[in-house]
């Protein structure tokens, strides 16, 4: 049983190397933990997707079924589900969220 | 309907016995927390599974009753 939701977003993460499912848009985040990962992956010079759950009330519920996780944002690295806000902000504040981008071969231009 | 701090703490305490749980109210509307978890539970999985275990915890309720939850979790020691 394939689930066209599902085919949609991991075409999104596949297609992307950084893709941030998210409540509103990079430019116009509408949701504090939302526009906290933005300011993160703008800060590093993160060249990411952002995608707004808020205009695709199917990508909204699909994405927290297809993550085992039930809020937004989400953010994926390379088709992989990297965390919320929370682990985001963890992993940046560790150095973490660099080493990982770096290793996936995603550009980072400042280090933060 | 919001949840209280208690809730949130028992939901977490059945699932892991052994947990040192801290809740924060962050905005006193009942749907804003910050909690930390200390569980033996956590020892080598990555954060990701360990907010996945949190989370089934609660049944179901992050997210929709509660809000907002940030979350740190890890083993002890």
């Amino acid at each position: 049983m394939t689930n066209p939701t599902f085919e949609r977003i991991e075409a999104d993460i596949k297609a992307n190397p950084v893709v941030l499912f998210m409540k509103g848009t990079p430019v116009f985040p509408q949701c504090g933990f939302s526009a906290r990962v933005v300011q993160i992956l703008s800060h590093l010079g993160v060249p990411f997707k952002g995608v707004n759950v808020l205009e695709d009330a199917e990508i909204r519920e699909g994405i927290k079924a297809y993550a085992n996780w039930p809020t937004i944002p989400q953010l994926y690295v390379n088709g992989e589900f990297v965390g919320g806000c929370d682990i985001v902000m963890e992993m940046f504040q560790a150095g973490e969220l660099q080493s990982l981008l770096k290793e996936k071969g995603v550009p980072v231009s400042a280090e933060g | 309907m919001a949840m209280q701090p208690a809730e949130i703490e028992a939901l977490i305490k059945a699932a892991l016995p052994d947990a040192q749980i801290t809740i924060e109210d962050l905005a006193g509307d009942g749907d804003h927390y910050a909690a930390t978890v200390v569980s033996e539970v956590f020892r080598g999985k990555s954060r990701v599974q360990q907010h996945q275990i949190v989370y089934a915890a609660l049944r179901g309720r992050m997210g929709g009753e509660l809000h907002a939850l940030a979350l740190q979790t890890s083993a002890p020691g």
